[in-house]
């Protein structure tokens, strides 16, 4: 994997329509990982009472590191799929907060990519969710 | 002895219609997703009109996944929320005032969210309806799935687990 294949993950994901709806930043990739963040937002609010971000969003968030995860491995060739994401919320987000997703490509074959993904808020020793998912790996 | 007359029902529909859009209404995301949500008797359809923002990959095109997943997650969440609500609407727990009010119980909490995808979806609307498969007092089970032309394609469906809001404080 090389520079290119990077360039390409990080154009990619900048591309998504609905990544930019939502503010996302691609701020790592490369070798099967990725790292995303997403600022606060009131717009993504998911409970008014508490102000905090909607699941929705952060399941949002998950899925595409997750994708962008498996197009940085160097054995994935070209674009991919979910096929399918569970998400656990340990706790509701800090509001006010970004929210940064990284996820991990831990295993690829060539036809699926295994995905573990972890949402964190500014306390990293406590996660927000976890996610595990896999992928179609395509183009090959 | 007299039977009480049915109550009209332009005031039922009235009554059942205040308390889904109070409780759709006061959520930011679902309006920023855009999502709608149809109501026959105490029947939901989630709508999930097409919008440029929602896709996530540009090249096919095709609607984001995380797109879906959210859908299907409101969907089971306003699904849970509204048979909770319906019970209290209708013995008259809750009032038309107290929800024009903004008195709204507290929502559920989501536990965790498993999402198959069947089809990747097509730039164009979305339904989805949900069914609760378990409601306990603590925690509760809900079926999600949500399809575009042809209900019997689904494009996705969800399980989702849940924790109750405490009943004790309205």
């Amino acid at each position: 994997m090389s520079e290119r294949k990077a360039e390409f993950a990080k154009q990619f994901i900048n591309a998504i329509p609905h990544a930019s709806a939502l503010g996302m930043e691609l701020t790592q990739i490369g070798e099967g990982k990725a790292e995303i963040s997403m600022p606060y937002d009131t717009k993504l609010v998911g409970d008014p009472k508490t102000g905090v971000i909607h699941g929705g969003a952060v399941s949002a968030l998950m899925d595409t590191c997750g994708g962008a995860a498996v197009m940085s491995h160097p054995e994935a060739p070209a674009g991919t799929a979910t096929i399918d994401l569970r998400i656990d919320y340990m706790r509701p987000a800090t509001p006010g907060h970004s929210i940064r997703a990284q996820a991990e490509c831990h295993h690829i074959t060539r036809s699926v990519a295994f995905v573990r993904a972890v949402a964190l808020d500014e306390d990293d020793d406590n996660p927000v969710a976890m996610a595990t998912g896999t992928f179609t790996v395509e183009g090959r | 002895m007299a039977r009480k007359p049915p109550e009209p029902v332009q005031d039922v529909k009235k009554r059942r219609d205040a308390a889904l859009s109070a409780l759709v209404g006061g959520v930011p995301y679902i309006k920023f997703l855009g999502i709608e949500f149809d109501r026959r008797g105490d029947e939901l359809t989630a709508l999930l009109p097409f919008d440029e923002k929602l896709i996530g990959n540009p090249f096919l095109p095709a609607i984001h996944g995380g797109v879906t997943a959210a859908f299907l997650e409101v969907s089971a969440i306003i699904e849970l929320s509204w048979s909770l609500l319906w019970e209290d609407i209708e013995s008259g727990v809750i009032s038309l005032e107290d929800l024009q009010a903004g008195t709204l119980p507290r929502l559920p909490k989501t536990i965790d969210f498993t999402v198959d995808y069947m089809r990747s979806g097509l730039p164009r609307d979305a339904y989805a309806r949900a069914r609760v498969t378990r409601a306990g007092r603590r925690y509760a089970s809900v079926q999600v799935e949500a399809w575009q032309d042809n209900h019997d394609r689904p494009i996705a469906h969800g399980t989702a687990h849940f924790l109750m809001p405490r009943r004790d404080r309205v």
